[in-house]
Order: structure tokens, then sequence, then C-alpha cells
């Protein structure tokens, strides 16, 4: 049932939202022992919630357009005195005073939020392998990886633990996920969607967005939690998002790019694999059928995302992830100084991936590198706005694979960090420009498992792209 | 007097100095959050997810911090530029996110002036908009946070709002660098963005000091003196650091760049941190706020509300009035030259307006005092209703509101009245009499001989009448008589 199959029933009073609630909790319970896409279920909230959107339905008020509806929410998004811990042992024991922006708005259109998703710890991962809760596993085969790192979130709309979940995009962590598991996940423009109340990886990308068994449940839920927040400076100041209007208006007329770096072809990036390669090409066959033109696009710059990518977020991380000193918050290691306290706190509290990235991040920004590593990187994001601009002249949307392989197996990447960063590589850029993109499932690959195909658009081209993505999923084998 | 031995820097060295204001801003809020910036309440009241720097939190510009931070500029002669905020990464527990943001290459204010009372000019190389931190109190071992039992943190200072004001090195003497953080604070109270006390920490003064032989252009090892807790402790830090200089240069030693702490009570400056093992604060852009882009219309409406500043108020009293520089620039710095200019407005005698301010109204509150009032009670001692004494006791009443701060009414309840001029003339004769000796002094051409008999005779009557006779009266009496 969709999310909004399930709001319609709620606000027509054909369904309870307690029985809505409890379905979906029976659901957590019978296989979220196996998949651990939770780290924490909030049955007792999520019935109380339910109950108080019933009797507003019982009352003849509003409940909401998602009245009723289970999400799940990535756990680095602030819950009001529950528990948040981004999978860290660092916040061990926090309990944020305040909700963010995203939780209050769902929960005001009549949303129930039945737990907090595992991920990769700081969102830093591809795989929610980097917990320090255990890995989350793909509902399709348990003996493979969900992606990451809103692994979390993708697996429990993907095996019905939740209608709808929130996951957050800061190289691709919404998007790689919805297509190693299967459903749809969108990365909206940055700025769109407030980031007040989640817990900052890469602050200039990190941008929040929806993950959902279908496009136009992914268009409600974003309708609901965008629009400007005065309490996110980077917040974009335009009207909210009309987008469920523009999901049957076809694709007749549309300019849809292939992005010759980014398609398996001779001048792309390595590594994209034949299958994968052959979906998107079907993609983009089936949208020429629907009636757009399909023309190749080159964007050069394309290719250096990832190498950009490396400095730019663990910069922005080895600076946001200073604040968990042990000093206010969360786990605190007793020593006999201060100094001695810090430290001992984040050696303990922190994992390998997280303190690779501290790590990598501080050398980037030192003095004497600043030039040669993330001033360097930062020209890299201008190159890539500038190319990609000129791209959409030519074209009003970009088609890529989402990643370059189906779900790898667990345990397979996690020696070689760099086989785990290059999963990313088609989804990074427009983490880069602040782009939106859309992973919407397109087949199978020769493994059987899902793949994704991503549509990729100028700033707030929302619209547009949830106008493709509709037609993608209509068309999809 | 100090009874300290206080250094003299010798003659053949200059000082060489430069000052780093740190200035808190008077808003109602804190620079990035809705926090009340009040400070002096229970620790930890004023604070927020984001000034507590918890995860999640986001900052937003507090506009009237730009606001102020760009009046402060203008005032300082600064061009406005375009900025961005910086993070300044370092570890300490009392900065919340354990990094500052502040304005690193792109400072709002840039290349200003401040020109002090005696015409010598002072380059202002930039005033930059920046967040302060909380507060601190370690407990055990030395009071340091290195061998401190426990540390306690207060975090409603966090996120207060700050301009910091750096200046070129072209402060050559110690009572230059006085005079320029005393005509800073006078400029930061004519525009009303901040209460500028340094001894409450509002105003916060840094000097960098080095020395170099006369006649050298060089810049020399310097080092920061931080600590300075009133513009006294500034002229006393500088001197001790100066002379320290050149005693390391006289014994072929030389000082090496470093932070030092002013001991205001050992009268010595010791060892903070050295240059070599300072943080690499690894600043970048902070890429939680946007970029600052005040408009030409903005600055420009900035202009056109600058109130006068201190240079020019001081200036406008000077021309109006013959008493001395430092009695007009007392009362613009007790910004009271409003009500002097009303009182002399309203006919009062400009020389007498001033003295009777600098010398009677020193006191916090005077806002019962009107340019009106006070021209009534300044004409009331020249035509002799009042003495002098009188006249500053009904000033007291006026400035506590008595009697609606009427000057004749409190002059009437006191039962002031000014003495006949015939019992005066009277009491002269009498005294003349009893004293023929000093009388003949007072008739004589010696001018010296005569004022200090003036003085005695002025005294003595003073005295008898317990100050109820008007000097005025008094002096023309004593001059009638003499003439013949
Ligand atoms: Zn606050």
């Amino acid at each position: 049932m969709s999310a909004l199959d399930i709001a319609a029933a709620v606000r027509s009073g054909e369904r309870s939202a307690a029985d809505v609630v409890d379905e979906y909790l029976a659901r957590i319970d019978a296989r979220d022992g196996e998949l651990n896409a939770f780290n924490l279920v909030l049955a007792e909230e999520a019935r109380a919630a339910a109950a108080a959107v019933d009797a507003t339905v019982a009352a003849g008020d509003d409940p909401g357009p998602l009245a009723g509806v289970p999400v799940a929410l990535k756990d680095n998004m602030c819950t009001r005195g529950v528990a948040t811990t981004c999978s860290s042992k660092i916040l061990e024991g926090w309990q944020p005073p305040y909700d963010a922006t995203v939780v209050e708005r769902l929960a005001a259109a009549g949303a129930v939020a039945v737990g907090k998703t595992n991920l990769d710890e700081f969102a830093m991962g591809s795989s929610t392998e980097n917990s320090a809760f255990g890995p989350t596993r793909n509902p399709l085969d348990v003996d493979r990886v969900p992606g990451g790192s809103s692994g979390g979130s993708a697996a429990a709309v993907a095996a019905g633990l939740a209608a709808i979940s929130l996951g957050s995009d800061t190289g691709g962590s919404i998007r790689q996920p919805a297509a190693f598991c299967g459903v749809v996940g969108m990365k909206p423009t940055y700025g769109a969607v407030s980031r007040y109340g989640l817990i900052a990886f890469g602050s200039s990308l990190d941008q929040i967005g929806p993950f959902s068994t279908s496009v136009a449940d992914s268009a409600a839920v974003l309708e609901v939690i965008g629009g400007h927040d005065p309490l996110d400076s980077t917040s974009i100041d335009a009207p909210t998002f009309d987008l469920q209007a523009v999901l049957d208006r076809g694709v007749e007329g549309l300019r849809i790019g292939i992005l010759r770096e980014l398609s398996g072809g001779p001048d792309s990036v390595e590594g994209i694999t034949s299958d994968v390669q052959d979906r998107a090409a079907a993609a983009a066959a089936a949208l020429e059928a629907a009636g757009a033109s399909v023309q190749e696009v080159s964007v050069p710059s394309a290719t250096l995302g990832l190498s950009a990518y490396y400095l730019v977020a663990p910069a922005e991380a080895s600076s946001n992830l200073s604040r968990f000193d042990g000093v206010r918050f969360g786990l605190r290691i007793d020593a006999p100084t201060t100094g001695e306290m810090m430290t001992a706190t984040r050696t303990a509290g922190f994992g390998t991936e997280v303190k690779r990235r501290i790590m990598l991040g501080t050398y980037a920004l030192s003095a004497g590198y600043y030039d040669a590593f993330y001033g360097k990187a930062l020209k890299v994001r201008t190159l890539m706005l500038a190319e990609f601009a000129t791209a959409y002249e030519q074209v009003d949307l970009l088609l890529t694979p989402t990643a370059p392989t189906t779900a790898f197996p667990l345990g397979e990447r996690t020696a070689d960090p760099m086989t785990m960063y290059v999963n990313d590589v088609c989804t990074i850029p427009s983490n880069l420009t602040g782009h939106p993109g859309i992973s919407v499932p397109f087949g199978v690959g020769d493994d059987g498992m899902p793949v994704g195909v991503q549509l990729l658009g100028p700033a707030l081209s929302e619209p547009t792209i949830y106008q493709a993505a509709a037609v993608l999923e209509e068309v999809a084998p | 007097m100090t009874g300290l031995h206080e250094p003299t820097l010798p003659a053949e060295w200059e000082l060489v100095v430069g000052l780093e204001v740190h200035v808190e801003l008077a808003t109602q809020t804190k620079l990035f959050c809705g926090c009340a910036n009040e400070f002096s309440t229970e620790p930890n009241t004023n604070v927020c997810p984001t000034c507590l720097g918890l995860p999640g939190s986001l900052p937003v510009m507090n506009e009237t911090v730009v606001d102020f931070a760009m009046r402060l500029g203008r005032a300082l002669g600064c061009s406005i530029h375009p900025s961005v905020m910086a993070r300044k990464n370092y570890f300490y527990p009392d900065m919340a996110k354990d990094f500052q943001t502040t304005q690193y290459d792109q400072p709002t204010n840039r290349d200003g002036e401040l020109a002090l009372a005696d015409g010598t000019v002072v380059g202002i190389e930039r005033a930059h908009i920046e967040e302060d931190a909380g507060k601190t109190t370690h407990v055990g071992g030395g009071g340091r946070i290195n061998d401190a039992t426990y540390s306690l943190v207060d975090y409603n200072r966090a996120g207060v709002p700050l301009v910091e004001i750096v200046s070129h090195p072209d402060i050559r003497t110690v009572e230059h660098a006085k005079a320029y953080v005393s005509e800073l604070r006078d400029i930061l109270l004519a525009i009303a963005v901040s209460d500028a006390k340094m001894e409450e920490g509002s105003m916060r003064v840094d000097a960098n000091v080095s020395v170099r032989p006369v006649g050298s252009s060089e810049l020399r090892t310097r080092c920061e003196l931080k600590n300075i807790n009133s513009i006294r402790s500034l002229g006393r830090a500088i001197e001790y650091e100066a002379c320290r200089h050149v005693d390391l240069y006289e014994s072929d030693e030389a000082p090496r760049q470093e932070t030092r702490h002013w001991d205001e009570d050992g009268g010595r400056s010791t060892a903070g941190r050295s240059k070599e093992d300072a943080d690499d604060y690894r600043y970048f852009q902070e890429p939680d706020l946007v970029p600052l882009t005040p408009t030409p219309e903005q600055v420009a409406a900035i202009d056109g509300a600058m109130p006068v500043l201190p240079a020019a108020r001081r200036a406008r009293l000077g021309e109006l009035s013959a008493v001395a520089d430092d009695v007009v620039a007392t009362v613009v710095e007790r910004c009271q030259d409003a009500l002097a200019l009303g009182a002399i407005e309203a006919g009062a005698d400009a020389d007498k307006v001033l003295t009777r301010i600098q010398n009677d109204l020193a006191v916090d509150d005077w806002s019962a005092v009107t340019g009106q009032t006070l021209a009534t009670l300044v004409q009331m001692e020249s035509g002799g209703e009042l003495s002098a004494t009188q006249a500053k006791q009904v000033l007291a009443d006026m400035a506590a509101g008595n009697h609606g701060g009427d000057p004749k009414s409190i002059a009437e309840a006191r039962g002031f009245e000014a003495m006949e001029s015939d019992a005066l003339e009277t009491l002269i004769d009498q005294l003349i009499n009893d004293n023929p000796d000093e009388w003949f002094r007072f008739t004589s051409d010696d001018e010296g001989d005569r004022k200090k008999m003036q003085g005695f005779f002025t005294g003595q009557i003073m005295k008898a009448t317990k100050g109820q006779a008007d000097g005025r009266a008094v002096a023309e009496l004593l001059s009638r008589k003499s003439a013949g």
C-alpha cells in the first residue's frame, strides 16, 4: 500500500491510523531482527501519535496530507527527547532537546514516526557497514548491503517496515541505497529542504530527502518537508513545490541528455558494469519512446567529482565533528585533564572511517596545504557548476546510472576504502553543484538485484525531474 | 602615585604598538540565535541548541549585529565590503562548537583611521564581526586548564556578538595608546553600539608591542599582551613590555614572538603560548551562513544616520567656550555635551555651564537635568541668587530629580537666599578693619599679593556666612572698596 493510499484511507476514516501503525510495527517485529534497519523503534510514541491522528479525523478536522503514514527517520535527524545516535558511540545517551524541522513538518502533516534507522556512522559510508550498531542487510538479499549511508531508511521502505522514510544525501547517500534496495530515492536541490536538526557531515553538501516505493509518494513527502525555514540560513526562500500536479504530464518535448562521462562509455569514469550500463541505456530509450528527445551531453569535470568530494566533505566534517568532545553531551571518557578527556572520548567514540575522514579533512585544511587540496577542490566545484550550466542549456535533464554496480555482498569492500568510495562516482557531482537528483528503479542486473537510474536537473528543477521520473516508473521493466 | 617602580623607555628606543580591541555589541539577542545577550544572570540560562553547539543546530545571522558593525566601521572611516563568515577551528571547552565563527580574509570593514585629540592619526586595518566564547572557571590546581581539578563552563556569553578592531602598528607612545582606547570608547558610546566598559569586559584590549631604535623603520618581533583591564593598566603594560624588549636587545638577546599575560598586581607580563606551538586554525568559509552583501543604500543609510562623533562635538564646545580642553573632553566623554549645548542655547554662559557640569555632574544618572533647568541654575548663580557652594548642592538635587528638578523650588526648599548686599558690605568692612595688613596687600600693585589676599578675604567671608555669600558679589564689593 502506498503512502498516499494509506493517507487517503485514514483521512476518509476507512482505516484507522492505529491499525496502520500496528501493522507496520508487527512487520518491524517480524523482520528487523534480521535486517537491523532500525536503531530504535518508537512503538509507544507511534501508537500515541496514531491515536492523535485518529482523534483529529473523528473530530472532523484535517489530519494532514500524510495522515497515519508510518515514516522511518534516519538516525542523524534530531528528535526531541528521543535518542539520536548517528550510529556512533560518541552520542551515547544523548537525547536532543529539539526536533529537526523535517521531523516537525512530517508530524504536522500527520505522518507517524515509527523509528530511527541505521546509517554509516555520521553518514560516512556507502554500505551501512560502518555503524556502531552493526550492519543493515539488504531486504532483497540479506547477504548483500543495502547501500549507504542511509541504508536503514532504504531497507525499511523496501521491506515494508515503513511506508516512507527520510535519508540524507551528502554524496549519494539517498540515491545509491535507493538503487540497491529497489526503491525511489530523491535528493532535492541544496536548500530546498531545511537542514535544521540534521547532524551535519558536509554542511555544503548535505541534503535531506525521501525514500518511497513510488514516485508519487516521493513527490508528496517532498511537498511536505520542503520550503523555506528561517532556522536554516542556506534554506532557499522560494515557493514550495507543487509536484503531484506534474506527475501525469509525460515527457513529450523534454530534452534528456546522457551524461557521457558517467555512462560507462569511452570517455566515462571506469567501473560501471555492463548490465548497469544496459539498464541506463534502456531507460533513455524508454523515455525517447515516450516522446522525449535524447542526446549525449559531455560534462568533462564530472570525472573530477570524486576527488573534489573527498576533500570538501572530510574538510567540513573535520570541523563539524569537533564539537563531539565529551564536554556537553554524549560519551565522556574521564581523564586527568580536559585535553586528555577530549582525546580519550574521541578515541573511544569515533569509528575507523570517521577518524580517517577527520584526519583527511584536517590535513586538507592545514596551513600550507589548503591551496593544494581544499582550495583546488573549491575550484573544481566552480568548474563543475559552469559545465553543468552549459549542459542544461542543451537539455532539460541528464540521465546516468545511480551507482556503478548493483548491491554488493556484505564485507566485500570494507577492507579497501577506495573500492567503497567509487560507489558514489555518479551521484557526487550533484552534491558538489547543489543540484537535485532522483533514483528510480529500472529493472535488475545480471545478479537479479535492482538497478537504479538517476535523473539530474539544474537547481529547483524538481517538477521536471518528477515529471520524467513518473514516466520512468511507468515504463520500467 | 604607585609606590612601584615604573620603568621608562630609554630615549634612543622607539615604541611600536598596534592594538586589537574586542567590543561586545549591545544587541538584544546573540549573534546567531534568539537568546538574550545578557550574561550576568544565572549560569547557562541564556542558552539554546545553537549557542550550545548542539548537534544539528545551525546559526542564523543577527542583522542588527551587521548593522552595528557597519556603523562602527563607518564611524572609523572604514570602507564596507561584501564578506563571508569563516570558521576558526580549535578545541576549547568554552568554545561550544570547537570552532569560532568569525571573519577571516573578507572582513566587513577595512582601511579606516582614528584621529586622536592631538591630531595624531592611527590607521585601522579592519573591524570584523565574530562570536564570543563562554566563560570557563578552572577549579583547583593553579587555576589554569592544564592543572585544574575540574572546570565549570558558563555558556551565557557563548555567541555574544563582538567586533574586533585591529589597528595598524602606528602607535608610538603610551599616551597615544591610552588616547586611542579612550577615543574609541567615546565613539562606541556615541554611536550606541556598545557600553564599552573595560572593567566589565565589554571592551577588551590586547596590545601588540615591539621596540626599535629611533630612526629605524623596521618592525621587530612583537609580543601580544592580554588581560589588560583598564586604560591605566594598558599604559603600564606597554611601558613594561617595551622596557623588557629593550633590556633583552641591550643584553644581546631578543624577545620571541608570543602571547603574554599582563599581571596588574605584579606589574609585569608573563609568558604565555609562543607562536611556534600555536594552533593551525584551519580557517575556511562557514558553509552554514550565506555571504553578507551590504548594498550601497544600506551604507548610505548608515552614513545618513551617523551621529556627530566625539571629535566634532569637542570642536563645537571648544568654539563656544574658553574653558580648558580637558573640561570639554570630560563633558563629551560623559555624553553631557548635548545638555551643555541646551543650557548655552537657553542663554547661560558657556564657560560657567561647562565648568559646572565638569565639576558637579559626575554622576551616573543626570537625566532629570535639562538644558533649561541647568541654564536657570547657572543664571541664578551669576545673578547672585546662589553662591557657588549652594549651586553645587542645588545641582545635586536637580540630578536626583528632587522638586521636579526645578532649581528655584530646590533653592527655596533648602532655604538658600543670597545675603542682602548691605549685610555683606557690613561684614566686609568689619573684616577690613580687623585685617589692615591683609587689606594693604590687597590694594597693592603686586598682582600675586592681590590674588592671594582676594582668596583670603573671600575665604573669611564664606566662613563667616557658611557659604551663603555670593562669590561674584563679594568680588565686586572688594574691588569697589579697593578702588576707593
Ligand atoms: Zn542561543
